[in-house]
Formats: structure tokens, C-alpha cells, sequence
């Protein structure tokens, strides 16, 4: 009875283009917002919020950035993390090289690194599809891991090859305690989201989509392919360069280039397939449950093993076990994911509670 | 139809050739539409009617001989080229975006038209959303056109064959295209369809005043809309004329048509 | 230039290896069309359970028969619970399926077998062998020998058998092998247990020379630009792109590698395989893929 849009004439076609066009729906988002916004700074203990929030928002922006790739623009990438190593580097290195730029400024150019970087290895995507790209795409993977290791500029020649960003602060202000750094991550994320939604609605969105649904009559109706895939690898590279320097900056402090490995990748991979691929909510929740589903899982072996003691990597190992065997099951049960079950929900909600 | 003064020659095709590895799909074909026509192009199974189609708009590469289109000769199309320049198409086996909505569909195929940057549509702010509303209220009319407006929010691979062959239509009018290319838009139709699609076609060569040349099987169909007739056979053009003309060649009737029957003989009958 | 054909040699050796795991992926993907990501987690399983079985004092023969049964097994739970369940998917789906199965094999392999290197030792010398100045290490020749055999064994199953046909006749086109009773099911079982066994063979040549450990997954991983060069769908192709990333990676670290600081080998093969593709887009051997509209 309550989620209804009976009664809701949409009379103009910018009332019909807006992101959410039931009012119910517009309320629940501002309440979210504000509660993101207002009462988890005001409630949340700093546990939560560093090591719990704060990774979950900015892996939600890498999905988001691999979203726009896979989920939109339907080009498969097994290097999303090589990207977010990118954008942690390339704001390392601007800020210990040029420190009078201002923090959100390098974060911008620092994502626009890692956006040509994407771009470049996106090029082969014009000739090779599907798998091919995929596996072509572990070349930046690699190289990307191997450049940042060896080549000690990028690390400013740390003899461990870890690097450790610099305190961040804004027009003077510092953003080091777990509300600030939650606080600029959060608005920075959500910021990105909107855009992606606008993309969603606007040409360049439905050029993504058209590319991935039939390049063939994309091609016919003038969409240019190469010109369309290359923004898509741009953007989607530009999310992931900004989640890679607020992973070193807001979330860790320290990284290595090792924190941007191939299981980073398919770490992000699996957010977005179980949120759901083409949407942006399906990032959130993926990132939300990928985030805390190892906590589970822990608090469950525990539960059962009562304090028993096991052996020294046995939980991870029967973590990854678990995560393997998750996926599986989403992909034959629910292939498009949490936010294909949102959805439902919302339907029959509509309805309820006199389904006939 | 017939009988209208032919306008000047809008698209030429001359002796163009194409081949896949040792398959020649066309032979030396020559070929043109006159501006403001109804072309209909026939011929049996693996003539090369579909390969002519892709020629003209870019998908393939002849091997040999010429297209010119609007005053211009070129060796080979390309497909952006093609659309830029108003020729729009659909195709045999429906070649929809399949996960998006009908609306999204029929936007897309505005896509030469829209001007606003990739940052002003990341705002979606003054000039990007006036840009969406205004090609919104444009694509409305054609989704009225093609009387489709009650399904504009679904996903078209949940829309039953007869509908998505007419969002095909309405995605390649969204263009304004001059030149339309129709790869058999009615076939798998039941009879009232095929009325249907037959009243678009004809609507949309009168009102928007688009060129049409399509490829069609129902011979009923073909002598009904088409001004002109061109046969193809392993291909080769054996034929091209006047649809009663092409009805009475001997060459077509032994390659495509067979025998007349009666039900054939009337529908000449209502043609001419 | 004996040094040059020592690395080179060396190289090709190595790349017999690469070739093996290669044909696992081939295999599977020629009958399946899937992409098993899962490979090298299925040559870690197969080696861990083999050194594990060894290690607890089993015969070496019982040991390889057990660990075969237990990829047997592997391969019929996956094809029941894991293909068979996904069948009108995405290919993409049955991909991320398999780097499902690829945590699966990894988690559960090392959470029977723990993360310990085990030595594995076949009993194979791994003295040098003078050929005319250059040095060639005999157990990289048994390798090549054994995948050699193991090539020649399974083109001719291919060739011969009525399930290879019935194999061909799936790979061409699965509706059609369908309507004239093949059994997809039990075809697909079957490739998932022969790639298996070859997991097998590639983890205890691997696992002899390297040790058994974690890391054989990442060397599996190499496997992939292999196939890219080769083809997805080709045996020659998984051969003669193994032998080419073995080669080019040895001589480009040799030669390359002291120029621009070395470890180049973990990303040269992608990098030459991309450069491939950009010339040919399906690879060595790949079948050219005519599109129509």
C-alpha cells in the first residue's frame, strides 16, 4: 500500500527522465543520504567506519568503474586493479612532486592517469572480444604490477617498494580522523554515482549499451565503436584511479603495489556480478556484501569451532572455498544479481498487499 | 503506386562485386533508387540480397565497382559514413539492443543528431538534459507513429517478434534517414502484421518523405508498396522494373517465382 | 651463440610445459566452448593431492591413480552441479563460473592438503645432457617426451575414437550434435576428467621442478597468452603458442630484461600476445570467425 505510484502523472518528459520517478522512491534516497551523511558520521565507532566503511565506498567505486566497462559498455576486464594501482601511484608521485596542487585536484588528475592508461590497454578491444579481451587484459595486470615493483621512481626509490600517501587536507583543513576521511570519501563516491546514473540516461550511456548489445547495428545507426569502447575503458579507468588513490589516501596510508593484485581484480569482478552488472546499485550492494561476508564468515567458524584452535590459514583457505562456491551458485540462481532481487522486491511490493 | 514520376537517382551501385572466400555473393551487380521510391529487391535464398544491403551501407567491402550516393562515388561505404549521410537500415534476424528499453532503443538511433559533450551529459545539466528532452519529444512522435507508445519502458527482448520488427523501424526513423534499407521487415508476420508494416512503410515513404528499398518474400507484399523491382539471383541482377513487368519475365519466373497461380494472378491484378 | 641456443632451447623446454596446460584450456573449450579459467587450480589440486598422498607414505602409482579419481570426480560434480545448471548462459557466465571453481579447487586443496611446499620427486635426473656444446637438461627432455605423448594420445583419440568424433561434432555445434543423440552430458564429463589428467601430468612435471606449492596457479596463469597465440580451439595451436611464449619470454629476459630491470617474463607473453592479436585476431590456428548480420 505504502510503495504505490498510482496517482503519480508524470506529465512532462523531464519528469519522466529523472533518475527516480516514483516519489516514494525519490524519499527513500534523500533519507538514505541523509543517513549516510548525518547519522553514521554521528553513530558509527571509528572501527566501523575505517575499516569497514571506508573500503566498502571505495571498492564500490572500483565496481562502479568496472561496471561502466563490463556492465554497460560490455567489454571484459581482468585488470581493474592494475588501474587503482595507477591512480594510488599517480597520486603518490603528484603529490610528492608538485605538493602545491590542492588534494581533490590531484585526485581528478590522478584518475585521468589512470584513465589514459585504460585506454591504451583498451585500444585491442576495437579488434579482439570477449575472452580474448579479457586475457588481454591481463597484460595491464601484469605489466602495470611489474612497472610499479621495478621501476623504484614510482615508489621514490622505498627500498620495500611500499608507499605511504602523504596526510590529506582541504583548503587547509586536515581529513585525518575516520569521520573526515569517511565524510570525503563518501561525498566523493556518491558524486561519482550520479554521473554514472546520468550516463545512464544519456547518449553516451545507451552508446555503451548499444555497443554491448549488437556492435554490429551500433555500428549501422552511426555510434562510433572505437570512439565509444575507448570512453568507456577511459571512464571506467578514471573510477578506478579514484578508488586507487583513496584506497592509499583515505583508507590504508601505506600501499604496495601488491595490494592491487589479480585478486583485487577478481575481487571487484565478483562485487559486480553479485550486485548485479548495468547498475548502480548493484555496486553497492556487491561491494557491501563482498566487504562483509569474510566477517561471516569468521564470526561462524568461530560460532562453530567455540574457540577451538585451527590451523594458521585454514579460515582463509575455507573463505576462498566459500566465495568460489558462492559465486557459482549466484550466477545459476540469480545471474543479474542483488539488484535483479531489488527489483522484485519493488514489484511486488507495488502490489502488495493484494497481489491479485 | 505505381506510376509516379521517378525523382532524380538518389543511390547508384555500379558493378559491384563481393565474394567470401570462394562464395561470390554478388557478381558485377548495378543498381540504383531513385529518390523518393519504393525499391524492392528479390530473389530466391542466398541470391545475394542481403549482401547488397551491406554493401550499401558499409557493413561489407565490395571487391570490385562503385556506390555513389547523393552525387558522391566512393569504392566502398562505411558504416558511420553511411549513417551520417542518412541512410538507415534494419536488418533480417532483428538486430535490436536486446537489454535495453524500447525508448532507449529508439533514442540511440538519434545518436548522430545529439551534439552535447560526454561532460555536460555526466552533469546532466541545462543544455545536455534540454538536448535529451528535446530528441525525447521527437523520438514520442515516432513511437506514436509506429504505435508502440504502450510498451516504450520494456526491455525489447521481452516484446513479441511482430512488435520488435516495428522498434526496429521506429529505431531507424528516429534517424530521419533519406535512404532506408529494409532487410525483409515483414517476415515471420502474421497477415494483419504485414498489413501493418506495410502502412508504416508506405506512411513513412509519403509523409517523411523517405526513399525506401527493402527486401521482401511475399510477393503480394512486393507488388502492393514497391514502385520498382529489381531480381537478383546467384548474384546476379536478372531483372529490374516496373512490378508487373518483372512478374511477366520469363527469366524471373523460372529462377524465383515458378508458375503463376491464381492467387498470384490477383494480386497482379490489384497491383496494376 | 651456444649461449644464445642454450637459453633458447631452455626457453622451448619451458614452453612445453606452458603447452601442456594449454591443451587443458584447449580441450575444454573445444568440446564445452567454455573458457576454464580454473586450469591452473585444477594442476594445483591434482599436484597437491598426488605430493600429499606421497607424502603420507602411499606408492607413487597409488598415489597417481587416487589423485586422477579424485580429478574424475572433480569433473563430474562440475559437470552436474556447476555446467549443466548454466547451460542456455552467457558463455561470459560459464567464465566467471570457472574463476568460481578456480577459488573452489584453491580454498579446498589447500585447506586438506595445507600451504606447504612439497617437494615431488619422479624420480626423474635432473642432470645436464652435452648436446654438440650446448646444455639441455634431461628432465626438461622427459617433459617434452611425455607431452609429446600425451599430445599424440589424445589428436589421435580426437581422430580415431567414436567419442572423439562425437567431441568434433560437439565443438562444431552443440544443437546439432544434440539432434543426433550425442550425449552432451557424458561428453562433457569426459573432457572435464581428460583435462583432468592432463592437470595432472602438467601439476607433477610442475610441481617436480618448482615444488608443489601455491604459486603453480600463477604459472598456469601463463598458459593464457599461450592460447591467445594459438588459437582457443587448436592442439597444434596450444603447442606451437607454448613453445613461442617459452622461447620469447627466456630470450627477452636474457636479452631484454638486464636492459630494463628484469622479472619482464611476468608480463612479456601478454604483451607479445596482445601485439598478436592486433595482427591476428584469432589467433595462430584460431578459426576466422565470418560475422553476418
Amino acid at each position: 500500500m505504502i510503495y504505490r505510484e498510482a496517482g503519480q502523472f508524470r506529465t512532462t518528459y523531464a519528469a519522466d527522465q529523472r533518475i527516480f520517478p516514483i516519489l516514494q522512491d525519490r524519499v527513500g534516497m534523500v533519507l538514505l543520504l541523509a543517513a549516510a551523511f548525518v547519522v553514521v558520521p554521528l553513530t558509527a565507532s571509528e572501527y566501523a567506519l575505517s575499516a569497514l566503511l571506508i573500503p566498502m565506498l571505495v571498492l564500490a567505486l572500483a565496481a562502479l568503474g568496472l561496471n561502466i566497462l563490463t556492465g554497460y559498455a560490455g567489454q571484459f576486464s581482468l585488470g581493474t586493479a592494475a588501474f587503482m594501482s595507477v591512480g594510488a601511484f599517480a597520486a603518490y608521485n603528484l603529490q610528492l612532486r608538485l605538493p602545491w596542487i590542492p588534494l581533490l585536484v590531484i585526485f581528478v588528475l590522478a584518475g585521468l592517469i589512470a584513465a589514459g592508461v585504460g585506454m591504451v590497454f583498451g585500444l585491442p578491444s576495437l579488434r579482439i572480444k570477449g575472452f580474448y579481451l579479457a586475457v588481454a587484459t591481463l597484460a595491464a595486470q601484469f605489466f602495470v604490477d611489474w612497472l610499479f615493483t621495478k621501476v623504484g621512481w614510482f615508489s621514490n626509490y622505498s627500498s620495500s617498494g611500499v608507499i605511504t600517501a602523504q596526510p590529506m587536507a582541504i583548503a587547509g583543513v586536515p581529513i585525518e580522523t575516520p569521520v573526515r576521511r569517511y565524510l570525503l570519501v563518501l561525498s566523493i563516491v556518491a558524486l561519482m554515482a550520479l554521473v554514472v546514473k546520468n550516463f545512464s540516461r544519456t547518449r553516451t550511456g545507451r552508446s555503451w549499451m548499444a555497443v554491448r548489445d549488437m556492435d554490429v547495428a551500433a555500428e549501422v545507426i552511426g555510434i562510433p565503436i572505437l570512439r565509444t569502447k575507448l570512453l568507456a575503458f577511459g571512464f571506467s579507468s578514471f573510477y578506478c584511479g579514484v578508488a586507487g588513490a583513496l584506497w592509499a589516501f583515505a583508507y590504508l596510508g601505506t600501499v604496495e603495489p601488491q595490494a592491487f593484485d589479480l585478486q583485487r581484480s577478481f575481487q571487484i569482478l565478483f562485487m559486480v556480478i553479485i550486485g548485479g552488472l548495468g547498475t548502480v546499485m548493484g555496486a553497492f550492494l556487491g561491494a557491501a556484501f563482498i566487504t562483509l561476508f569474510p566477517l561471516f564468515l569468521n564470526w561462524l567458524f568461530h560460532a562453530v569451532l567455540r574457540g577451538g584452535e585451527v590451523r594458521a590459514g585454514l579460515l582463509s583457505q575455507l573463505e576462498l572455498l566459500c566465495f568460489g562456491a558462492l559465486i557459482i551458485v549466484f550466477l545459476i540462481v540469480e545471474p543479474h544479481g542483488f539488484a535483479r532481487l531489488w527489483q522484485i522486491t519493488k514489484e511486488k511490493l507495488r502490489l502488495w498487499p493484494f497481489p491479485h | 503506386m505505381q506510376g509516379r514520376v521517378p525523382g532524380p537517382v538518389l543511390l547508384e551501385v555500379r558493378g559491384v562485386s563481393l565474394s567470401f572466400g570462394g562464395v561470390h555473393a554478388l557478381r558485377h551487380v548495378d543498381f540504383h533508387v531513385h529518390e523518393g521510391e519504393v525499391c524492392a529487391i528479390i530473389g530466391p535464398n542466398g541470391a545475394g540480397k542481403s549482401s547488397l544491403l551491406n554493401v550499401i551501407n558499409g557493413v561489407y567491402s565490395p571487391n570490385a565497382g562503385t556506390i555513389t550516393y547523393a552525387g558522391e562515388t566512393r569504392r566502398a561505404m562505411r558504416p558511420h559514413w553511411a549513417a551520417e549521410q542518412g541512410i538507415a537500415r534494419t536488418f533480417q534476424n532483428i538486430a535490436l539492443f536486446k537489454g535495453m528499453s524500447v525508448l532507449d532503443n529508439v533514442m540511440a538511433g538519434r545518436t548522430l543528431k545529439m551534439r552535447r559533450g560526454v561532460l555536460w551529459q555526466a552533469l546532466y545539466w541545462g543544455p545536455a538534459e534540454r538536448e535529451e528532452l528535446e530528441h525525447r519529444a521527437r523520438v514520442e512522435k515516432i513511437i506514436d507513429f509506429l504505435q508502440i507508445e504502450h510498451v516504450r519502458k520494456t526491455p525489447v527482448g521481452r516484446l513479441p517478434y511482430g512488435l520488435q520488427k516495428r522498434v526496429e523501424l521506429a529505431r531507424a526513423l528516429a534517424a530521419e534517414p533519406r535512404l532506408l534499407l529494409l532487410d525483409e521487415p515483414m517476415a515471420g508476420m502474421n497477415i494483419e502484421e504485414k498489413q501493418d508494416m506495410c502502412r508504416f512503410i508506405l506512411d513513412a515513404n509519403d509523409e517523411l518523405g523517405v526513399t525506401v528499398a527493402l527486401i521482401e518474400h511475399d510477393m503480394a507484399v512486393v507488388m502492393d508498396i514497391a514502385d520498382r523491382v529489381v531480381v537478383l539471383d546467384y548474384g546476379r541482377k536478372i531483372a529490374d522494373g516496373s512490378p508487373a513487368e518483372v512478374r511477366a519475365n520469363p527469366e524471373v519466373i523460372a529462377a524465383y517465382l515458378g508458375v503463376p497461380t491464381a492467387a498470384d494472378d490477383r494480386a497482379l491484378k490489384e497491383a496494376s | 651463440m651456444a649461449f644464445f641456443i642454450e637459453v633458447l632451447v631452455g626457453g622451448l623446454l619451458a614452453g612445453v610445459m606452458y603447452s601442456l596446460i594449454a591443451l587443458g584450456f584447449v580441450l575444454i573449450f573445444k568440446a564445452s566452448g567454455v573458457f576454464n579459467f580454473a586450469q591452473g587450480a585444477m594442476v594445483l589440486a591434482a599436484a597437491t593431492t598426488y605430493a600429499g598422498l606421497v607424502d603420507m607414505g602411499w606408492s607413487g602409482w597409488l598415489a597417481f591413480l587416487a589423485a586422477l579419481a579424485v580429478m574424475i570426480v572433480f569433473a563430474l560434480l562440475t559437470e552436474r552441479l556447476v555446467l549443466r545448471p548454466l547451460v542456455n548462459q552467457p558463455q561470459i557466465s560459464l567464465f566467471m563460473a570457472t574463476i568460481g571453481l578456480t577459488f573452489v579447487l584453491e580454498g579446498a586443496s589447500q585447506a586438506v592438503w595445507g600451504s606447504v611446499v612439497r617437494g615431488l620427486d619422479l624420480g626423474i635426473p635432473d642432470t645436464p645432457l652435452e648436446v654438440s656444446g650446448v646444455l639441455i637438461s634431461k628432465f626438461d627432455l622427459v617433459a617434452s617426451g611425455t607431452a609429446g605423448a600425451l599430445v599424440v594420445l589424445l589428436a589421435s583419440f580426437f581422430q580415431w575414437t567414436r567419442t572423439g568424433r562425437a567431441l568434433r561434432a560437439v565443438a562444431d555445434d552443440h544443437q546439432a550434435a544434440l539432434s543426433v543423440g550425442i550425449p552432451l552430458e557424458r561428453i562433457w564429463a569426459l573432457v572435464w576428467a581428460a583435462a583432468g589428467a592432463v592437470a595432472l601430468v602438467t601439476g607433477l612435471l610442475w610441481g617436480s621442478r618448482l615444488g608443489v606449492q601455491f604459486a603453480l596457479t600463477q604459472v598456469a596463469l601463463k598458459a593464457l597468452p599461450v592460447i591467445i597465440l594459438g588459437g582457443f580451439t587448436s592442439i597444434a595451436g596450444a603447442i606451437v603458442g607454448g613453445l613461442m611464449v617459452g622461447a620469447s619470454e627466456k630470450v627477452a629476459e636474457v636479452y631484454l630484461g638486464p636492459i630494463i630491470g628484469g622479472g619482464i617474463e611476468n608480463w612479456f607473453p601478454y604483451v607479445l600476445a596482445l601485439l598478436f592479436l592486433l595482427v591476428r585476431p584469432d589467433g595462430l590456428f584460431g578459426e576466422k570467425r565470418i560475422e553476418r548480420v
